[in-house]
């Protein structure tokens, strides 16, 4: 196959663009603590990933490995085929991160100027604050800017080198409903000109509602990988209700892919991963009708996936909100 | 929604020269420290005000040094020269403290800067606060119209001042890596007047009790005191004054390295 970039360049030897990045088998310990046990993780440029798990999952180690800001123990990590250092000193890579980050004694335009300089110039700091809309505070200390006005800022510096990848850890931390809601939207429609978008998030709402593919991660390990509309499948499965007179469980349990079945008078419930099957077998071999099909919610699919038991996974829900 | 297949241009991308390493950061730079009211006036303004007050005394312009090379104004203005470059430098390298405090470090590395660029940064920083603390005090020497020597001495002890002030740059960049930003300004003070106390800066260390002297001149202020002082008394130099910068020089520079690998190793 071969693909040709926007400039008309042809790709790499064998043909295929590296991906933006590719982790294998990594591993990383702190002290005892397996923080990251074994991933693999491919993304492929353009697509929005979001890496969703508890706290404590691995998921700003993972990150920080990518950016180059800590090393694996074990494994191997390319971001667009070469070291995280040297995706970094291109400017193919950029992030945001939840706090800091930031000069309290230099005022945001010294601070995009400053972050400009490093990436080799060439911009019009007034222009990317306008891009960012903070040029209103261009003047003012960062050290007197309020959180939102700070992680604009942030945004803006992340975008200065114009990355192919744009990494985001716990990006929306602190903010409101509606200073998420427009954070969102400007990387949405950021997204659009192909950038690939990685972000880590413990609020499921967000990885459900902005990315293309959801990364699970529970201590450390992927335990799921797949859009909001998969991994719900597979965690939960899909409800199968219908009216079908005189069900006998017994007969319900010959259904291929059922995980359980409850029959409450006239309405069968069929609890199945594989809920296409399932309708297809009671539409076509029973005299089942009025067949309705219900995803359950991220979040239970969330605590299905990351917790040790609903219990210990409750108690993650509730730290979370 | 299907994503489309996008290949990014990667092959055109370069890495800025120099490591990242430019001029508007080294702008930048001076203009934060020179903000931090506090630094200017401990590194700038108080030395000038010693001198005000110490180095004008009536008989010190008449009390010549150095067979006639100049006289103890000029001998004091050089030692709070001193003082003032090295609490500048020292400043300037202990900046990494609040750097590292506020996450702008860890911002940096995910930047084309690399380490070595960002210390050379921090270190030029240093070194313009330190020439503008020994230009100040000189300017107020010469103005005064106490300290004598000839042009030759001003220029040759200003520059050996400032350039010296660079040992003590490795200092600040050793202590901001190893303290916590909160106290490290305030106790820099502490630990300068110490040192310029041992130093001989405020006090020549003959007037000190034999035991305290024979500890004084172990200290890192000491030899380079002495070293800038060499072309006004025209006495020559003592190799133990040179062991002594070139110990402390080693010493600050590998904690510091070593401190600076640690803080890049974290996380």
């Amino acid at each position: 196959m071969t693909q040709t970039s926007a400039s008309g360049t042809t790709r790499s030897a064998n043909g295929a663009a590296p991906p933006a990045v590719d982790l294998t088998g990594l591993h990383k310990y702190f002290g005892h603590v397996h923080a990251v046990d074994g991933v693999d993780l491919q993304l492929s440029s353009g697509e929005i990933v979001a890496i969703l798990g508890p706290n404590g999952a691995g998921k700003t180690s993972t990150i920080d490995i990518i950016l180059g800001l800590s090393q694996p123990d074990a494994g191997r990590v390319k971001v667009f085929g070469m070291e995280p250092r040297q995706a970094i000193s291109r400017g193919l890579v950029s992030a945001v991160m939840q706090v800091g980050g930031l000069l309290r004694d230099l005022t945001v335009a010294e601070t995009v100027e400053y972050t400009a300089s490093l990436f080799g110039g060439g911009k019009d700091t007034r222009q990317v604050l306008r891009q960012a809309g903070i040029d209103n505070i261009a003047d003012r200390r960062v050290g007197r800017c309020s959180g939102g006005e700070q992680q604009r800022l942030r945004f803006a510096l992340a975008l200065l080198p114009n990355p192919e990848l744009l990494v985001l850890d716990e990006p929306t931390t602190g903010m409101d409903v509606e200073g998420r809601r427009g954070f969102w939207a400007a990387i949405r429609k950021d997204a659009e000109n192909g950038r690939t978008v990685l972000f880590a998030t413990h609020y499921l709402e967000e990885a459900d509602a902005y990315a293309d593919r959801i990364v699970l991660l529970r201590r450390g390990q992927v335990v799921a990988d797949g859009t909001s509309a998969e991994i719900k499948a597979m965690a939960a499965g899909r409800t199968v209700r219908a009216t079908l007179p005189g069900a006998s469980e017994a007969l319900l349990k010959a259904v291929p892919g059922a995980d359980s079945v409850e029959v409450r008078g006239e309405t069968v419930l069929v609890h199945s991963s594989d809920s296409d099957a399932v309708a297809r077998y009671l539409l076509t071999q029973t005299a089942a009708k009025d067949l309705e099909i219900t995803a359950r919610g991220i979040e239970d699919a969330f605590i299905a996936l990351t917790g040790d038991d609903a219990e210990s996974g409750a108690a993650t829900m509730g730290a979370v909100q | 929604m299907t994503t489309p297949t996008i290949v990014p241009d990667i092959s055109s991308r370069r890495a800025p020269g120099l490591g990242g390493f430019n001029l508007t950061v080294l702008k930048l730079e001076v203009r934060r420290l020179t903000r931090n009211r506090r630094t200017v006036i401990i590194a700038i303004v108080v030395p000038v005000a010693f001198f005000l007050l110490f180095g004008l005394n009536q008989t010190y312009d008449k009390q010549s040094v150095g067979h006639g090379n100049g006289n103890v104004s000029a001998f004091v203005m050089i030692s709070l020269a001193l003082y003032g470059a090295v609490l500048s430098t020292t400043f300037g390298g202990a900046m990494v403290s609040i750097e590292r405090a506020q996450g702008w470090s860890r911002q940096l590395r995910l930047t084309p800067l690399t380490p070595v660029a960002y210390i050379v940064i921090k270190v030029l920083t240093a070194l313009v606060l330190g020439a503008t603390s020994v230009a100040a005090v000189y300017i107020v020497g010469a103005a005064t119209n106490k300290a004598s020597m000839s042009v030759g001495l001003w220029i040759g002890t200003g520059f050996s001042v400032w350039i010296g002030s660079l040992l003590f740059a490795a200092f600040g960049l050793f202590l901001g890596y190893l303290l916590p930003a909160e106290n490290v300004m305030q106790l820099i003070g502490l630990i300068l007047a110490l040192l310029s106390f041992a130093g001989g800066l405020f006090i020549p260390v003959s007037q000190y009790a034999q035991a305290v002297q024979d500890v004084a001149k172990w200290t890192p202020l000491y030899g380079l005191n002495q070293l800038v002082h060499t072309p006004l008394l025209g006495n020559g130099v003592d190799w133990t004054w040179v062991v002594n910068v070139l110990a402390w020089l080693v010493i600050f520079t590998t904690g510091a390295i070593w401190r600076f690998r640690k803080d890049t190793a974290q996380v």
